[in-house]
């Protein structure tokens, strides 16, 4: 495999690899000189055709500290907003040289595209694709969740996986990327996949999914889930009315404080709150809930730009001719 | 001591073209030997750090400060042994495929102002050292950097140097060397007889 595109298609091993990487990477992060010079010469492209904070300056953290020459490219005030397609976008990263490109894009598909059209060369990470994928977000919500459960069970993190760990992915499943990735890769680590939302902001089709599915977010907490995913409410793709008012879903499916009480109440289970962000405090998480102990929100930036690193490694750094055991 | 293929299972090459060169107990007697020379060297064992290369390089790091302590009461051999990846820093990474990176751990004292030992087991173009040299300058400014190894090989590449050798091994390039110890190496779920061998590939 030379291109990171989709959870799907990634192997457990494979899976296992980026983050037992990623946990080195960690170190590197801690240390005087936070670079490595795997990449050093090599030029990484972040092709940005949608808005994004984390994301970006994530991959662009990443490829630096890997030594990596990084060029920012967002739609937004480039020759796109004049009507360039895909295509010669990729073809002018092509003549500048660019060895890596990470793409994120409206339009499902458009990052397998650019990996299968020929029209460049180079590895693409997919950092985000319409309500298609977001695998780097899956892979560092693993890292994130991989850490907490082997420190639950006691065992090394290093090789090991999610097997029997229970997590419930909450709130709007039908226009995530983040949910889609996420089921795939916990699945292929060995967790349990509990979805819960309105049926309104669930896909066609999501009866077929490799998890349970529930309307009841109480319910679910009270059988005890080992890591609650809060997703954004994503207003930017929502051109229709999916819940009555922000009061009733924050009320039926937000994680508020009464929710994180009753977390305080189940013994025995230290049950951790994520979010890929960015947040809406007070509609799908409260304030409380995204700034308590249990919360992973900036673990999961920080270990967003080590699992990042070890994508980038893997891809890029061994000879082009010779791709990557990725 | 021709007795490697037979026993010890030599790959695709017969015994007659693989000869073992150290048994396992030379390599005991000589990881004693460059133990008793690092304390010698050092005058003790203030300041001291092993930093094994891996993968064979760090079990080796660990031996030696085994024997380290037992000749200088009062070290604790877990203190001063670490193990220093060089993945990211070798110079041919885009010639190859990808390769996976080790752990790097160091002892909870640092590096900076110690006497850093690196420790690998074969010394061969001395492309190795380079790469953990620079790797070092990235983690902290140690003292003083020396190396011990178990097997110098020849054909160096880089004007690098041992300072403590276990055994000089005139070879052939085109002969390859290998190494082989119990906490690493198995055959068939059984940890191997530490052993060093030479022969054509």
């Amino acid at each position: 495999m030379r291109h990171l595109l989709s959870t799907a298609d990634l192997a457990r091993e494979d899976a296992i690899r980026i983050l037992d990487i990623a946990e080195d990477m960690v170190a590197v992060g801690t240390r005087e000189v936070k670079k490595l010079p795997a990449l050093r010469g090599r030029t990484v492209v972040n092709l940005f055709f949608e808005d994004s904070t984390r994301t970006r300056i994530s991959f662009e953290a990443a490829a630096k500290r890997l030594s990596a020459d990084v060029i920012n490219f967002s739609a937004k005030g480039s020759s796109v907003s004049k009507g360039e397609s895909l295509k010669d976008t990729a073809q002018t990263l092509k003549a500048i040289g660019a060895d890596g490109v990470v793409i994120r894009h409206g339009s499902s598909g458009a990052p397998a595209r650019l990996a299968a059209a020929g029209w460049i060369d180079a590895p693409v990470v997919n950092a985000g694709d319409g309500t298609h994928e977001h695998p780097t977000q899956a892979l560092l919500d693993a890292f994130t969740l991989r850490n907490h459960w082997s420190a639950v069970r006691g065992v090394a993190s290093t090789g090991s996986d999610l097997a029997g760990m229970r997590v419930a992915i909450v709130g709007d499943i039908l226009h995530s990327r983040v949910a889609r990735s996420n089921l795939w890769l916990l699945r292929t680590l060995g967790a349990e996949v509990t979805m819960v939302a309105p049926p309104t902001l669930l896909p066609v089709g999501s009866g077929s999914w490799p998890c349970t599915i529930s309307y009841d977010l109480d319910a679910t907490l009270a059988g005890g889930i080992d890591a609650v995913m809060m997703l954004r409410i994503q207003g930017e793709r929502q051109h229709a009315s999916f819940f009555p008012s922000a009061r009733e879903y924050s009320r039926r499916w937000g994680f508020d404080d009464a929710r994180l009480a009753a977390l305080d109440t189940q013994p025995g289970r230290e049950t951790v709150i994520l979010h890929p962000g960015p947040m809406n405090r007070g509609l799908e998480i409260s304030s409380a809930a995204a700034d308590s102990p249990r919360s992973t929100v900036l673990d999961q930036v920080s270990n967003g730009v080590a699992v990042r690193m070890a994508v980038l490694y893997l891809l890029l750094s061994a000879d082009p001719q010779r791709p990557g055991a990725l | 001591m021709e007795t490697f293929g037979a026993t010890q299972g030599s790959g695709p090459t017969g015994p007659a073209s693989v000869r073992t060169v150290l048994s396992e107990a030379d390599i005991s007697r000589v990881l004693t030997r460059i133990a008793h020379e690092i304390i010698e060297a050092n005058k003790g064992t203030r300041d001291l750090v092993l930093l094994g290369i891996p993968s064979r390089g760090f079990p080796l790091a660990q031996r030696l400060a085994e024997r380290i302590a037992r000749a200088e009461p009062g070290t604790d051999p877990a203190a001063i042994t670490g193990q220093l990846d060089i993945t990211m820093y070798r110079d041919d990474l885009r010639h190859s495929t990808t390769r996976t990176p080790a752990p790097t751990r160091l002892p909870a004292g640092g590096i900076d102002g110690k006497v850093v030992v690196l420790v690998d087991d074969v010394l061969y173009s001395g492309r190795t050292i380079r790469a953990a040299l620079d790797a070092l300058s990235d983690l902290g400014r140690p003292r003083i950097v020396r190396l011990a190894v178990l097997v110098d090989r020849g054909h160096r590449e880089l004007p690098i140097r041992a300072d403590h050798v276990g055994k000089n091994l005139p070879t052939a390039a085109s002969e390859k060397v290998r190494v082989r110890v119990g906490e690493i190496d198995s055959e068939n779920g059984v940890p191997v007889n530490d052993v060093v061998i030479v022969g054509q590939p």
